[in-house]
């Protein structure tokens, strides 16, 4: 790897208190518990496994179909499936330590209550690096308005659990809102340690022959190539605004696009809906960094974050 | 047993009947670790259109020669793609992912059902159930006589097989299913099926009622194929909370894990074909 000219380039991470070996990290709910890939990659070398979105109580998620190919991307429903934060705390988190894994958690809930019960959970469990907040969820006490959409909710919510962690809080900002840079605001105004950029896009598909919402949530998430023009703006506007690390995502599928990400102003990113196309998208997008960091003289990641700049 | 990632060379890519393919690819590393019931994720383009792999069944594999068949029907963007590769050409092959059939470990006599296109994880199920010198006897449905020219390849191998087309064609007219009223269950160690949901529910009605053991292989959209996404999932009983991932739970179920729903039309209840 060593040309002779340029010392191997340093990958390191640190994002608002979260320390990752390389900047890129793979998404929550597309990674499983990182055992599901282990017959791909070496899990323990991803800068950071954020682990299924999880509640205190267990959830069944969302009745099928729960996911639908769309142009360049896809819809997803899941519905928050997954065993409680006690199952992960006992079943998942103790493998993943084992094996060396950076594990940022990712949570969710359906009120500030739940946000902070399943937050204080995770304290004294050793193997968590930090937690990425789920903040596109609806608020039950506020009618079911996503509390990512609303600058003073985000602010409560992320407030909420910065109380009850001594971990590095970042909250994942949805893009379904007119203006992320006051978002992001009310995000470290609550005491975000770094910001998750961006959560899906809402949207729906239509079976024509019946006559019907092809999910049966009728609307879902739009990941995927798609919406990486979209997550790249909104990255570019926080960053221009604000000093605050950001991990970026939205459409990821090789090196070149993770460059644009980190060009745009993240800090690390991470590879969703691409994992499902290449397994081993997470190894191979860090080997394309490596080899750009190698081929212009990149010393240090950081020295690529937010050079994306009109000449 | 470990599923990887490869790019498989392909040798064959033919038309069998209407809408029906097989693809025979050479993939090595992948033919090895194949077991029946076990399906492949495959790519169809290298680009976004369309993005995601699509799971396909392993029709048959010859693990020395390397060989894997895949028997598809083209019904949607991603396999009228698979149905344009030609010799030559490689593509790239996840898998083989999921729970296959549990195969008898000794000799035993065997019935498999299949309906259309549900046929295809039922031939490399029938070698190795061959291989152990079980009795296998295939009722092989589907609408025409063409799609049943795969029948030659389970004889083949010694599979006796009985045929059912629903335009009359060729063998029984009607449905598989009506050739259960000549089989006797308790002459079988294990029934296995693939097909329509509800051809699969008189399968597996007939099988629980005598107390025959037997197996249901369903099918789904998937996005992962590994368990991660839970996307693929299926909800086996309609009356028990809760949902399996149809992609590594399965796709292979046992017949005593799913209640079927009565008169739905086929995808309704297990998204199957």
């Amino acid at each position: 790897m060593n040309n002779g000219h340029h010392p191997s380039p340093n990958l390191a991470v640190d994002l608002g208190g979260i320390k990752m070996n390389n900047p890129v990290a793979v998404a929550s709910g597309t990674f499983g518990y990182g055992r599901e890939y282990e017959d791909y990659l070496d899990i323990a070398a991803v800068g950071a496994v954020i682990v299924k979105g999880t509640t205190l109580e267990a959830r069944l998620g969302n009745p099928p179909p729960r996911i639908i190919e769309t142009p360049a991307g896809m819809l997803n429903a899941i519905g928050l499936e997954n065993p409680g934060v006690e199952v992960f705390l006992h079943d998942h988190l103790p493998y993943l330590r084992d094996k060396g894994v950076t594990v940022i958690a990712n949570l969710a809930g359906n009120s500030i209550e739940d946000y902070a019960a399943v937050s204080a959970c995770l304290e004294g469990h050793a193997g968590i690096a930090g937690i990425e907040l789920n903040i596109s969820c609806p608020n039950v006490k506020k009618g079911g308005l996503q509390f990512g959409t609303d600058p003073w909710m985000v602010q409560q919510v992320v407030a909420a659990v910065k109380k009850e962690t001594s971990l590095p809080v970042m909250p994942k900002l949805s893009p379904n809102v007119t203006n992320i840079v006051e978002i992001a605001h009310a995000a470290r105004e609550g005491g975000a340690d770094a910001l998750s950029m961006i959560n899906t896009l809402m949207g729906m598909a239509i079976d024509v022959e019946h006559r019907r919402p092809v999910l049966t949530n009728i609307f879902g998430g739009l990941s995927g190539p798609a919406i990486k023009p979209v997550a790249l703006r909104m990255i570019y506007q926080v960053h221009r605004e604000m000093d605050i690390p950001i991990l970026g995502g939205g459409g990821i599928m090789n090196a070149r696009d993770a460059l644009e990400f980190i060009l745009a102003g993240a800090s690390a990113v991470s590879i969703g809906t691409g994992n499902f196309v290449n397994p081993r998208a997470a190894f191979d997008v860090l080997k394309g960094i490596q080899d750009y960091m190698q081929v212009y003289g990149v010393q240090r990641i950081a020295d690529l974050v937010g050079k994306a700049v009109l000449r | 047993m470990m599923p990887g990632l490869e790019n498989g060379k392909i040798l064959d890519n033919r038309q069998v009947a209407g809408d029906w393919y097989v693809m025979d690819v050479a993939a090595p590393a992948t033919a090895r670790q194949c077991q029946p019931g076990q399906f492949l994720h495959i790519r169809p383009a290298d680009n976004y259109d369309p993005l995601l792999r699509r799971p396909l069944s392993i029709y048959d594999v010859l693990p020395d020669s390397g060989l894997i068949s895949l028997l598809y029907r083209v019904v949607g963007r991603g396999t009228s793609l698979l149905a344009k590769f030609a010799a030559d050409e490689f593509i790239n092959i996840m898998g083989p992912l999921g729970r296959g059939w549990s195969m008898p470990a000794s000799a035993e006599n065997l019935l498999l059902v299949g309906g259309g296109i549900g046929v295809a994880p039922l031939m490399y199920l029938a070698r190795v159930a061959r291989q152990r010198e079980c009795r296998v006897r295939l009722l092989f449905g589907a609408s025409e006589a063409a799609q049943l020219s795969g029948a030659a390849r389970f004889e083949k191998i010694g599979v006796d097989v009985k045929r059912a087309s629903m335009d009359g064609s060729l063998g029984y007219p009607g449905r598989v299913t009506d050739l259960l009223n000549d089989e006797i269950a308790t002459d079988y160690a294990r029934v296995y099926t693939c097909g329509p949901a509800p051809m699969m529910a008189l399968v597996a009605r007939w099988a629980s009622t005598s107390g025959v053991w037997g197996e249901v292989s369903l099918e789904e959209h998937m996005a992962c194929g590994v368990g991660a996404c839970l996307g693929c999932v299926c909800q086996l009983d309609p009356f028990q909370p809760g949902y399996v991932k149809v992609c590594k739970d399965g796709p292979v179920f046992n017949v005593d894990q799913v209640r079927w729903m009565q008169q739905t039309p086929a995808g309704e209840v297990t998204g199957s074909e």
